[in-house]
Protein backbone atom coordinates (compact mmCIF):
# COMPACT_ATOMS: atom_id res chain seq x y z
CA UNK A 1 0.00 0.00 0.00
CA UNK A 2 1.45 3.35 -1.01
CA UNK A 3 0.33 6.90 -0.55
CA UNK A 4 -0.96 8.40 -3.79
CA UNK A 5 -1.12 12.16 -4.13
CA UNK A 6 -4.69 13.42 -4.58
CA UNK A 7 -4.26 17.18 -4.56
CA UNK A 8 -3.68 20.31 -2.53
CA UNK A 9 -6.07 20.69 0.37
CA UNK A 10 -6.42 24.38 -0.41
CA UNK A 11 -7.56 23.58 -3.96
CA UNK A 12 -10.12 21.00 -2.83
CA UNK A 13 -13.39 22.84 -2.18
CA UNK A 14 -16.22 21.31 -0.25
CA UNK A 15 -18.31 19.30 -2.72
CA UNK A 16 -15.33 18.64 -5.00
CA UNK A 17 -14.42 15.17 -6.19
CA UNK A 18 -11.43 13.72 -8.00
CA UNK A 19 -10.74 10.39 -9.62
CA UNK A 20 -7.28 8.99 -8.86
CA UNK A 21 -5.74 6.33 -11.08
CA UNK A 22 -3.53 3.81 -9.33
CA UNK A 23 -2.32 1.30 -11.88
CA UNK A 24 -5.49 -0.34 -13.20
CA UNK A 25 -7.47 0.80 -10.21
CA UNK A 26 -9.59 3.94 -9.96
CA UNK A 27 -10.49 5.68 -6.73
CA UNK A 28 -13.02 8.46 -6.25
CA UNK A 29 -12.07 11.03 -3.59
CA UNK A 30 -14.81 13.31 -2.30
CA UNK A 31 -14.67 16.25 0.07
CA UNK A 32 -17.98 16.59 1.85
CA UNK A 33 -18.78 18.69 4.92
CA UNK A 34 -15.08 19.24 5.56
CA UNK A 35 -14.12 15.56 5.49
CA UNK A 36 -12.55 13.40 2.81
CA UNK A 37 -13.97 10.08 1.64
CA UNK A 38 -12.37 7.70 -0.87
CA UNK A 39 -14.05 4.75 -2.58
CA UNK A 40 -13.52 2.35 -5.45
CA UNK A 41 -14.80 3.88 -8.68
CA UNK A 42 -16.28 0.55 -9.82
CA UNK A 43 -20.00 0.23 -9.18
CA UNK A 44 -21.02 -3.01 -7.49
CA UNK A 45 -23.80 -3.44 -10.03
CA UNK A 46 -22.23 -3.59 -13.49
CA UNK A 47 -18.89 -1.89 -12.92
CA UNK A 48 -19.88 1.64 -13.88
CA UNK A 49 -17.93 4.70 -12.74
CA UNK A 50 -19.67 4.86 -9.37
CA UNK A 51 -17.94 8.03 -8.17
CA UNK A 52 -18.35 10.09 -11.32
CA UNK A 53 -22.04 10.90 -11.17
CA UNK A 54 -24.18 13.31 -9.22
CA UNK A 55 -23.90 13.91 -5.51
CA UNK A 56 -27.39 14.37 -4.23
CA UNK A 57 -29.11 14.25 -0.86
CA UNK A 58 -30.98 11.13 0.16
CA UNK A 59 -34.68 11.23 -0.67
CA UNK A 60 -36.85 10.57 2.35
CA UNK A 61 -40.55 10.00 2.69
CA UNK A 62 -41.71 11.43 5.97
CA UNK A 63 -44.50 9.64 7.75
CA UNK A 64 -46.74 11.26 10.32
CA UNK A 65 -47.54 9.49 13.61
CA UNK A 66 -50.78 8.24 12.09
CA UNK A 67 -48.68 6.58 9.30
CA UNK A 68 -49.93 8.88 6.56
CA UNK A 69 -47.31 10.22 4.19
CA UNK A 70 -46.24 13.81 4.39
CA UNK A 71 -44.51 13.51 1.01
CA UNK A 72 -40.96 13.41 -0.33
CA UNK A 73 -38.10 15.49 1.04
CA UNK A 74 -34.35 15.78 0.67
CA UNK A 75 -32.46 14.65 3.77
CA UNK A 76 -30.71 17.32 5.80
CA UNK A 77 -28.01 14.91 6.93
CA UNK A 78 -27.41 12.11 4.44
CA UNK A 79 -25.59 12.71 1.18
CA UNK A 80 -25.38 10.19 -1.64
CA UNK A 81 -23.31 9.84 -4.75
CA UNK A 82 -24.88 8.13 -7.75
CA UNK A 83 -23.42 5.85 -10.40
CA UNK A 84 -24.27 7.55 -13.69
CA UNK A 85 -24.79 4.29 -15.57
CA UNK A 86 -27.92 3.03 -13.79
CA UNK A 87 -28.49 5.20 -10.75
CA UNK A 88 -27.14 2.96 -7.97
CA UNK A 89 -26.87 5.28 -4.96
CA UNK A 90 -24.11 5.11 -2.33
CA UNK A 91 -23.93 6.67 1.12
CA UNK A 92 -21.18 9.30 1.09
CA UNK A 93 -20.08 8.57 4.65
CA UNK A 94 -19.98 4.76 4.44
CA UNK A 95 -19.83 3.71 0.79
CA UNK A 96 -22.84 1.48 1.39
CA UNK A 97 -25.28 0.88 -1.45
CA UNK A 98 -28.39 2.48 -0.01
CA UNK A 99 -30.75 -0.04 -1.62
CA UNK A 100 -28.94 -2.92 0.09
CA UNK A 101 -26.51 -1.87 2.77
CA UNK A 102 -24.86 -5.29 2.80
CA UNK A 103 -23.20 -4.11 -0.42
CA UNK A 104 -20.39 -1.68 0.18
CA UNK A 105 -17.81 -0.07 -2.06
CA UNK A 106 -14.21 -0.65 -1.04
CA UNK A 107 -13.05 2.38 0.92
CA UNK A 108 -9.57 3.83 1.12
CA UNK A 109 -7.80 5.74 3.87
CA UNK A 110 -7.08 9.41 3.33
CA UNK A 111 -3.97 11.04 4.80
CA UNK A 112 -3.54 14.81 5.07
CA UNK A 113 0.01 16.13 5.26
CA UNK A 114 0.12 19.86 5.61
CA UNK A 115 -1.60 21.20 2.52
CA UNK A 116 -1.43 17.89 0.68
CA UNK A 117 -4.00 15.11 0.51
CA UNK A 118 -3.06 11.47 -0.15
CA UNK A 119 -5.04 8.28 -0.59
CA UNK A 120 -3.54 5.03 0.65
CA UNK A 121 -3.93 2.37 -2.03
CA UNK B 1 -22.75 21.98 -18.45
CA UNK B 2 -24.46 22.14 -15.08
CA UNK B 3 -26.75 19.53 -13.64
CA UNK B 4 -29.00 20.50 -10.81
CA UNK B 5 -28.69 18.23 -7.82
CA UNK B 6 -28.65 18.30 -4.06
CA UNK B 7 -31.40 20.81 -3.33
CA UNK B 8 -30.58 22.90 -6.34
CA UNK B 9 -26.80 23.02 -6.00
CA UNK B 10 -25.38 23.07 -9.49
CA UNK B 11 -22.89 20.35 -10.31
CA UNK B 12 -20.63 21.14 -13.21
CA UNK B 13 -19.90 18.17 -15.40
CA UNK B 14 -17.97 17.88 -18.62
CA UNK B 15 -19.74 17.33 -21.89
CA UNK B 16 -20.98 13.83 -22.47
CA UNK B 17 -18.65 11.50 -24.29
CA UNK B 18 -20.05 8.00 -24.65
CA UNK B 19 -16.64 6.40 -25.11
CA UNK B 20 -15.42 7.97 -21.88
CA UNK B 21 -18.63 7.21 -20.00
CA UNK B 22 -18.31 3.56 -21.01
CA UNK B 23 -14.56 3.24 -20.40
CA UNK B 24 -15.21 0.58 -17.77
CA UNK B 25 -17.30 -1.38 -20.26
CA UNK B 26 -14.34 -1.36 -22.63
CA UNK B 27 -12.11 -2.59 -19.82
CA UNK B 28 -14.49 -5.48 -19.17
CA UNK B 29 -14.53 -6.33 -22.88
CA UNK B 30 -10.72 -6.46 -23.03
CA UNK B 31 -10.46 -8.55 -19.85
CA UNK B 32 -12.93 -11.07 -21.21
CA UNK B 33 -11.61 -11.05 -24.80
CA UNK B 34 -15.04 -10.06 -26.10
CA UNK B 35 -13.62 -9.08 -29.47
CA UNK B 36 -13.16 -12.83 -30.11
CA UNK B 37 -16.89 -13.44 -29.59
CA UNK B 38 -19.52 -12.39 -32.06
CA UNK B 39 -21.79 -10.22 -29.91
CA UNK B 40 -25.20 -9.19 -31.20
CA UNK B 41 -27.35 -6.71 -29.32
CA UNK B 42 -30.94 -7.37 -30.37
CA UNK B 43 -32.36 -4.29 -28.65
CA UNK B 44 -30.56 -0.94 -28.77
CA UNK B 45 -32.12 2.45 -29.23
CA UNK B 46 -31.71 5.85 -30.74
CA UNK B 47 -33.68 9.04 -30.18
CA UNK B 48 -35.46 9.45 -33.47
CA UNK B 49 -37.53 12.26 -31.95
CA UNK B 50 -34.42 14.44 -32.28
CA UNK B 51 -34.52 13.99 -36.05
CA UNK B 52 -38.17 14.66 -36.81
CA UNK B 53 -37.25 17.33 -39.32
CA UNK B 54 -35.49 14.60 -41.32
CA UNK B 55 -38.22 12.01 -40.83
CA UNK B 56 -41.46 13.90 -41.41
CA UNK B 57 -40.77 14.80 -45.07
CA UNK B 58 -41.07 11.07 -45.81
CA UNK B 59 -44.76 11.12 -44.85
CA UNK B 60 -46.92 10.29 -47.87
CA UNK B 61 -50.14 12.14 -47.13
CA UNK B 62 -49.74 15.84 -47.87
CA UNK B 63 -52.36 16.96 -45.36
CA UNK B 64 -51.01 14.92 -42.47
CA UNK B 65 -47.49 15.97 -43.38
CA UNK B 66 -48.54 19.62 -43.31
CA UNK B 67 -50.21 19.15 -39.95
CA UNK B 68 -47.04 17.74 -38.39
CA UNK B 69 -44.57 20.05 -40.08
CA UNK B 70 -46.49 23.29 -40.05
CA UNK B 71 -47.72 25.68 -37.41
CA UNK B 72 -47.44 24.90 -33.74
CA UNK B 73 -46.74 21.25 -34.44
CA UNK B 74 -43.16 22.20 -35.25
CA UNK B 75 -42.48 21.97 -31.53
CA UNK B 76 -42.89 18.24 -32.21
CA UNK B 77 -44.66 17.74 -28.91
CA UNK B 78 -47.93 17.03 -30.62
CA UNK B 79 -46.59 14.47 -33.06
CA UNK B 80 -45.86 11.45 -30.93
CA UNK B 81 -47.90 10.23 -27.98
CA UNK B 82 -46.05 11.44 -24.92
CA UNK B 83 -45.99 10.13 -21.41
CA UNK B 84 -46.19 12.56 -18.50
CA UNK B 85 -44.31 11.42 -15.43
CA UNK B 86 -41.80 9.29 -17.31
CA UNK B 87 -38.68 10.46 -15.50
CA UNK B 88 -36.36 7.87 -17.01
CA UNK B 89 -33.30 9.91 -16.06
CA UNK B 90 -34.20 9.97 -12.33
CA UNK B 91 -33.86 13.70 -12.04
CA UNK B 92 -30.56 13.72 -13.89
CA UNK B 93 -28.95 10.94 -11.85
CA UNK B 94 -28.52 8.97 -15.10
CA UNK B 95 -26.44 11.73 -16.61
CA UNK B 96 -26.46 10.64 -20.24
CA UNK B 97 -30.09 11.76 -20.55
CA UNK B 98 -29.77 15.47 -19.71
CA UNK B 99 -26.27 15.64 -21.24
CA UNK B 100 -27.09 13.87 -24.49
CA UNK B 101 -27.28 17.07 -26.46
CA UNK B 102 -23.78 18.09 -25.35
CA UNK B 103 -22.06 15.13 -26.99
CA UNK B 104 -20.02 16.14 -30.01
CA UNK B 105 -19.90 14.08 -33.18
CA UNK B 106 -17.66 14.38 -36.21
CA UNK B 107 -18.79 16.33 -39.23
CA UNK B 108 -17.71 13.49 -41.49
CA UNK B 109 -21.10 13.05 -43.08
CA UNK B 110 -21.97 9.94 -41.11
CA UNK B 111 -25.30 10.24 -39.33
CA UNK B 112 -25.01 11.36 -35.70
CA UNK B 113 -26.98 8.37 -34.43
CA UNK B 114 -24.62 5.98 -36.19
CA UNK B 115 -21.59 7.70 -34.72
CA UNK B 116 -23.06 7.56 -31.22
CA UNK B 117 -24.07 3.95 -31.74
CA UNK B 118 -20.61 2.94 -32.86
CA UNK B 119 -19.17 4.47 -29.70
CA UNK B 120 -21.23 2.36 -27.35
CA UNK B 121 -20.94 -0.74 -29.52
CA UNK B 122 -17.16 -0.46 -29.63
CA UNK B 123 -17.02 0.12 -25.88
CA UNK B 124 -19.06 -3.01 -25.19
CA UNK B 125 -17.51 -4.99 -28.04
CA UNK B 126 -20.90 -5.37 -29.67
CA UNK B 127 -20.55 -6.31 -33.33
CA UNK B 128 -24.13 -5.80 -34.49
CA UNK B 129 -27.06 -3.91 -33.00
CA UNK B 130 -30.73 -4.06 -33.78
CA UNK B 131 -31.69 -0.41 -33.71
CA UNK B 132 -35.10 0.53 -32.36
CA UNK B 133 -36.66 3.96 -31.90
CA UNK B 134 -37.57 5.46 -28.53
CA UNK B 135 -40.58 7.76 -28.85
CA UNK B 136 -42.05 5.60 -31.59
CA UNK B 137 -42.47 2.81 -29.04
CA UNK B 138 -45.57 4.75 -27.96
CA UNK B 139 -47.01 4.84 -31.47
CA UNK B 140 -49.74 2.36 -30.57
CA UNK B 141 -51.22 5.00 -28.27
CA UNK B 142 -51.71 7.50 -31.08
CA UNK B 143 -55.39 8.39 -31.29
CA UNK B 144 -55.31 8.55 -35.10
CA UNK B 145 -54.80 5.29 -36.95
CA UNK B 146 -53.87 7.08 -40.17
CA UNK B 147 -51.21 9.09 -38.35
CA UNK B 148 -49.73 5.91 -36.91
CA UNK B 149 -49.48 4.56 -40.45
CA UNK B 150 -47.89 7.73 -41.79
CA UNK B 151 -45.35 8.06 -38.99
CA UNK B 152 -44.29 4.41 -39.22
CA UNK B 153 -43.93 4.77 -42.96
CA UNK B 154 -41.85 7.94 -42.69
CA UNK B 155 -39.63 6.53 -39.96
CA UNK B 156 -39.06 3.28 -41.81
CA UNK B 157 -38.16 5.04 -45.04
CA UNK B 158 -35.79 7.41 -43.23
CA UNK B 159 -34.18 4.60 -41.25
CA UNK B 160 -33.65 2.28 -44.21
CA UNK B 161 -32.64 4.99 -46.69
CA UNK B 162 -30.68 7.49 -44.60
CA UNK B 163 -29.46 5.85 -41.40
CA UNK B 164 -28.81 2.12 -41.76
CA UNK B 165 -26.85 2.49 -45.04
CA UNK B 166 -24.24 4.55 -43.15
CA UNK B 167 -23.62 1.93 -40.50
CA UNK B 168 -21.28 -0.31 -42.47
CA UNK B 169 -23.82 -3.11 -41.94
CA UNK B 170 -23.33 -3.07 -38.14
CA UNK B 171 -26.86 -1.81 -37.48
CA UNK B 172 -29.96 -3.62 -38.55
CA UNK B 173 -33.56 -3.22 -37.47
CA UNK B 174 -36.89 -4.85 -37.01
CA UNK B 175 -39.09 -2.12 -38.35
CA UNK B 176 -42.06 -0.67 -36.52
CA UNK B 177 -45.34 -1.70 -38.19
CA UNK B 178 -48.58 0.28 -37.85
CA UNK B 179 -50.36 -2.53 -36.09
CA UNK B 180 -53.63 -0.63 -35.76
CA UNK B 181 -54.04 -1.05 -39.52
CA UNK B 182 -53.45 -4.64 -40.72
CA UNK B 183 -53.59 -3.66 -44.42
CA UNK B 184 -50.97 -0.98 -43.90
CA UNK B 185 -48.89 -3.39 -41.84
CA UNK B 186 -48.90 -5.81 -44.76
CA UNK B 187 -47.85 -3.02 -47.12
CA UNK B 188 -44.93 -2.26 -44.78
CA UNK B 189 -43.79 -5.87 -44.86
CA UNK B 190 -44.10 -6.04 -48.63
CA UNK B 191 -42.32 -2.72 -49.16
CA UNK B 192 -39.55 -2.88 -46.60
CA UNK B 193 -39.18 -6.60 -45.97
CA UNK B 194 -36.51 -7.15 -48.59
CA UNK B 195 -34.52 -4.01 -47.86
CA UNK B 196 -30.95 -4.24 -46.63
CA UNK B 197 -30.66 -4.12 -42.87
CA UNK B 198 -34.23 -5.27 -42.25
CA UNK B 199 -34.22 -8.41 -40.12
CA UNK B 200 -37.92 -8.37 -39.41
CA UNK B 201 -40.73 -6.30 -37.99
CA UNK B 202 -41.66 -5.08 -34.54
CA UNK B 203 -45.03 -4.65 -32.90
CA UNK B 204 -45.04 -2.07 -30.13
CA UNK B 205 -47.01 -3.75 -27.38
CA UNK B 206 -48.68 -0.85 -25.59
CA UNK B 207 -51.96 -1.67 -27.28
CA UNK B 208 -55.27 -3.38 -26.67
CA UNK B 209 -55.53 -5.18 -30.01
CA UNK B 210 -55.69 -8.96 -30.23
CA UNK B 211 -52.59 -10.30 -31.95
CA UNK B 212 -54.60 -13.38 -32.94
CA UNK B 213 -57.18 -11.40 -34.95
CA UNK B 214 -57.80 -12.93 -38.37
CA UNK B 215 -56.85 -9.62 -39.98
CA UNK B 216 -53.20 -10.17 -39.03
CA UNK B 217 -52.74 -13.64 -40.52
CA UNK B 218 -51.67 -12.28 -43.89
CA UNK B 219 -49.15 -10.03 -42.17
CA UNK B 220 -47.54 -12.91 -40.28
CA UNK B 221 -47.61 -15.09 -43.37
CA UNK B 222 -45.82 -12.40 -45.38
CA UNK B 223 -43.09 -12.28 -42.75
CA UNK B 224 -42.77 -16.04 -42.55
CA UNK B 225 -42.55 -16.38 -46.32
CA UNK B 226 -39.69 -13.88 -46.40
CA UNK B 227 -37.75 -15.54 -43.60
CA UNK B 228 -38.17 -12.50 -41.38
CA UNK B 229 -38.44 -12.25 -37.60
CA UNK B 230 -41.48 -10.95 -35.73
CA UNK B 231 -40.78 -9.18 -32.47
CA UNK B 232 -42.92 -7.66 -29.75
CA UNK B 233 -41.20 -4.73 -28.05
CA UNK B 234 -42.78 -3.97 -24.72
CA UNK B 235 -43.14 -0.73 -22.83
CA UNK B 236 -44.98 0.88 -19.95
CA UNK B 237 -48.02 3.15 -20.00
CA UNK B 238 -49.18 5.25 -17.08
CA UNK B 239 -52.37 6.05 -18.93
CA UNK B 240 -53.36 2.39 -18.90
CA UNK B 241 -56.34 2.39 -16.52
CA UNK B 242 -54.96 -0.31 -14.24
CA UNK B 243 -51.64 1.51 -13.89
CA UNK B 244 -53.32 4.70 -12.77
CA UNK B 245 -53.28 2.94 -9.44
CA UNK B 246 -49.47 3.30 -9.35
CA UNK B 247 -47.92 6.41 -7.81
CA UNK B 248 -44.29 5.86 -8.79
CA UNK B 249 -42.56 5.52 -12.15
CA UNK B 250 -40.65 2.53 -10.74
CA UNK B 251 -43.92 0.68 -10.27
CA UNK B 252 -45.33 1.47 -13.71
CA UNK B 253 -42.03 0.57 -15.34
CA UNK B 254 -41.55 -2.68 -13.43
CA UNK B 255 -45.07 -3.89 -14.14
CA UNK B 256 -45.77 -2.37 -17.53
CA UNK B 257 -42.88 -3.87 -19.47
CA UNK B 258 -43.84 -7.35 -18.35
CA UNK B 259 -47.59 -6.78 -18.44
CA UNK B 260 -47.95 -6.02 -22.13
CA UNK B 261 -45.78 -8.93 -23.25
CA UNK B 262 -47.64 -11.25 -20.87
CA UNK B 263 -50.90 -10.05 -22.41
CA UNK B 264 -49.89 -10.48 -26.05
CA UNK B 265 -47.88 -13.66 -25.49
CA UNK B 266 -50.92 -15.23 -23.85
CA UNK B 267 -53.08 -14.52 -26.89
CA UNK B 268 -50.32 -15.64 -29.23
CA UNK B 269 -49.88 -18.98 -27.46
CA UNK B 270 -53.47 -19.85 -26.55
CA UNK B 271 -54.68 -19.17 -30.09
CA UNK B 272 -52.10 -21.53 -31.52
CA UNK B 273 -50.09 -19.04 -33.51
CA UNK B 274 -47.08 -21.29 -33.08
CA UNK B 275 -49.00 -24.02 -34.92
CA UNK B 276 -50.17 -21.65 -37.64
CA UNK B 277 -46.74 -20.12 -38.32
CA UNK B 278 -44.18 -22.71 -37.22
CA UNK B 279 -41.37 -21.19 -39.26
CA UNK B 280 -41.90 -17.62 -38.08
CA UNK B 281 -39.32 -16.77 -35.40
CA UNK B 282 -40.92 -14.69 -32.63
CA UNK B 283 -38.93 -12.59 -30.15
CA UNK B 284 -40.32 -11.04 -26.96
CA UNK B 285 -38.32 -7.94 -26.17
CA UNK B 286 -37.49 -5.93 -23.06
CA UNK B 287 -39.65 -7.52 -20.42
CA UNK B 288 -36.85 -9.10 -18.45
CA UNK B 289 -37.05 -12.85 -17.95
CA UNK B 290 -38.85 -13.49 -14.65
CA UNK B 291 -42.25 -13.25 -16.31
CA UNK B 292 -41.62 -16.19 -18.62
CA UNK B 293 -41.65 -19.01 -16.02
CA UNK B 294 -44.64 -17.33 -14.37
CA UNK B 295 -46.63 -17.34 -17.59
CA UNK B 296 -45.55 -20.86 -18.54
CA UNK B 297 -46.87 -22.18 -15.26
CA UNK B 298 -50.10 -20.17 -15.35
CA UNK B 299 -50.98 -21.14 -18.91
CA UNK B 300 -50.05 -24.81 -18.53
CA UNK B 301 -52.12 -25.05 -15.37
CA UNK B 302 -55.23 -23.62 -17.00
CA UNK B 303 -54.74 -25.46 -20.30
CA UNK B 304 -54.71 -28.84 -18.58
CA UNK B 305 -58.24 -28.14 -17.34
CA UNK B 306 -59.65 -26.21 -20.30
CA UNK B 307 -58.15 -27.66 -23.52
CA UNK B 308 -61.45 -27.01 -25.29
CA UNK B 309 -60.65 -23.30 -25.21
CA UNK B 310 -57.31 -23.78 -26.95
CA UNK B 311 -58.11 -26.48 -29.50
CA UNK B 312 -55.37 -25.51 -31.97
CA UNK B 313 -52.68 -26.51 -29.49
CA UNK B 314 -50.94 -29.86 -29.90
CA UNK B 315 -48.71 -29.46 -26.88
CA UNK B 316 -48.65 -27.43 -23.68
CA UNK B 317 -48.44 -23.62 -23.80
CA UNK B 318 -45.00 -23.72 -22.21
CA UNK B 319 -43.75 -25.88 -25.08
CA UNK B 320 -44.77 -23.19 -27.55
CA UNK B 321 -43.16 -20.57 -25.36
CA UNK B 322 -39.93 -22.58 -25.44
CA UNK B 323 -40.05 -22.44 -29.24
CA UNK B 324 -39.88 -18.64 -29.13
CA UNK B 325 -37.03 -16.26 -28.32
CA UNK B 326 -36.53 -13.76 -25.52
CA UNK B 327 -34.24 -10.76 -25.25
CA UNK B 328 -32.26 -10.74 -22.04
CA UNK B 329 -32.55 -7.19 -20.74
CA UNK B 330 -33.46 -6.03 -18.12
CA UNK B 331 -32.26 -9.26 -16.55
CA UNK B 332 -33.39 -9.67 -12.95
CA UNK B 333 -30.09 -10.48 -11.23
CA UNK B 334 -31.03 -10.48 -7.57
CA UNK B 335 -31.39 -14.24 -7.13
CA UNK B 336 -29.05 -16.43 -9.17
CA UNK B 337 -30.86 -19.63 -8.23
CA UNK B 338 -34.15 -18.25 -9.53
CA UNK B 339 -32.41 -17.04 -12.65
CA UNK B 340 -30.81 -20.43 -13.26
CA UNK B 341 -34.28 -21.98 -13.04
CA UNK B 342 -35.56 -19.41 -15.54
CA UNK B 343 -32.72 -20.19 -17.93
CA UNK B 344 -33.53 -23.89 -17.71
CA UNK B 345 -37.26 -23.31 -18.28
CA UNK B 346 -36.80 -21.17 -21.37
CA UNK B 347 -33.98 -23.26 -22.89
CA UNK B 348 -31.78 -20.21 -22.72
CA UNK B 349 -28.93 -21.90 -24.54
CA UNK B 350 -30.92 -21.79 -27.76
CA UNK B 351 -33.72 -19.26 -27.10
CA UNK B 352 -32.16 -16.33 -25.23
CA UNK B 353 -30.73 -13.35 -27.10
CA UNK B 354 -28.46 -10.79 -25.46
CA UNK B 355 -29.74 -7.23 -25.51
CA UNK B 356 -28.35 -4.04 -23.98
CA UNK B 357 -31.21 -1.56 -24.41
CA UNK B 358 -28.49 1.08 -24.47
CA UNK B 359 -28.66 4.05 -24.03
CA UNK B 360 -31.75 3.66 -21.88
CA UNK B 361 -31.38 3.88 -18.12
CA UNK B 362 -31.52 0.16 -17.25
CA UNK B 363 -29.12 -1.15 -19.89
CA UNK B 364 -27.18 -4.41 -19.50
CA UNK B 365 -23.58 -5.02 -20.56
CA UNK B 366 -22.49 -8.28 -22.25
CA UNK B 367 -20.75 -9.20 -18.97
CA UNK B 368 -24.18 -9.68 -17.35
CA UNK B 369 -24.43 -12.84 -19.46
CA UNK B 370 -20.77 -13.79 -19.67
CA UNK B 371 -20.19 -13.69 -15.90
CA UNK B 372 -23.13 -15.92 -14.95
CA UNK B 373 -21.64 -18.81 -12.97
CA UNK B 374 -24.06 -21.48 -14.17
CA UNK B 375 -23.70 -21.07 -17.95
CA UNK B 376 -21.66 -23.32 -20.22
CA UNK B 377 -19.26 -21.80 -22.72
CA UNK B 378 -21.60 -22.82 -25.52
CA UNK B 379 -24.53 -21.11 -23.82
CA UNK B 380 -22.54 -17.91 -23.33
CA UNK B 381 -21.51 -17.82 -26.97
CA UNK B 382 -25.00 -18.63 -28.20
CA UNK B 383 -26.75 -16.08 -26.01
CA UNK B 384 -24.29 -13.27 -26.64
CA UNK B 385 -24.46 -13.60 -30.39
CA UNK B 386 -24.43 -17.07 -31.92
CA UNK B 387 -28.19 -17.57 -31.85
CA UNK B 388 -28.86 -14.06 -33.15
CA UNK B 389 -26.27 -14.54 -35.87
CA UNK B 390 -28.25 -17.56 -37.05
CA UNK B 391 -31.57 -15.74 -36.84
CA UNK B 392 -30.45 -12.61 -38.65
CA UNK B 393 -27.74 -14.21 -40.84
CA UNK B 394 -24.92 -12.08 -39.50
CA UNK B 395 -21.36 -13.01 -40.51
CA UNK B 396 -18.33 -12.98 -38.17
CA UNK B 397 -16.18 -9.85 -38.19
CA UNK B 398 -12.82 -11.52 -37.55
CA UNK B 399 -11.14 -14.92 -37.65
CA UNK B 400 -11.53 -15.59 -33.92
CA UNK B 401 -15.26 -14.96 -34.12
CA UNK B 402 -15.50 -17.27 -37.12
CA UNK B 403 -13.69 -20.01 -35.20
CA UNK B 404 -16.00 -19.57 -32.22
CA UNK B 405 -19.11 -19.64 -34.38
CA UNK B 406 -17.83 -22.82 -35.99
CA UNK B 407 -16.98 -24.36 -32.62
CA UNK B 408 -20.49 -23.90 -31.30
CA UNK B 409 -22.32 -24.76 -34.52
CA UNK B 410 -23.47 -21.26 -35.43
CA UNK B 411 -21.36 -20.49 -38.48
CA UNK B 412 -23.15 -22.14 -41.38
CA UNK B 413 -26.43 -20.42 -40.83
CA UNK B 414 -24.82 -17.11 -39.97
CA UNK B 415 -22.38 -16.57 -42.78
Amino acid sequence: MAEQFVGKFSEFKDGDRRIIFVGDNEIGVFRHDGRFYAYSNYCLHQGGPACEGLTIAKVEERLRPDKTSEGLFFSDTEMHFVCPWHGYEYDMKTGECVSDRKLKLRSYKIVEKGDEVYVVA
Amino acid sequence: MDLIADRGRRVTVEELNTTRLLAHARKQAVQRKFDDLLIVDVDAHHYENEHMSEILPFMENDVLKQITMGGRATTRRSIMPSQAGFTQDMGGRVTRYPMRGSEKTDSNGKHRDIQLGERWMDAMSVDYSCLFPTGMLNIGMHPQKEMEVELCWAYNRWLTEKVLPESNNRFFSMLCIPFSDPEASLRHVETFGDRKGVGGFMVTTVRHLQVNDNAYMKVYRAMEERGLVLSFHSGPSWSEPVFRACNRFLSVHALGFSFYNILHCTNWVINGMGERFPKLPVVWIESGLAWVPFLMQRLDHEYMMRPSEAPVLKKKPSDYMRDMFYSSQPMEIQDYEAMECTFRMINAETQLLYSSDYPHWDFDLPSTIYDLPFLSEKAKHNILGGTAARLFKLPPRNAAQKANLEKFGNLTAAA
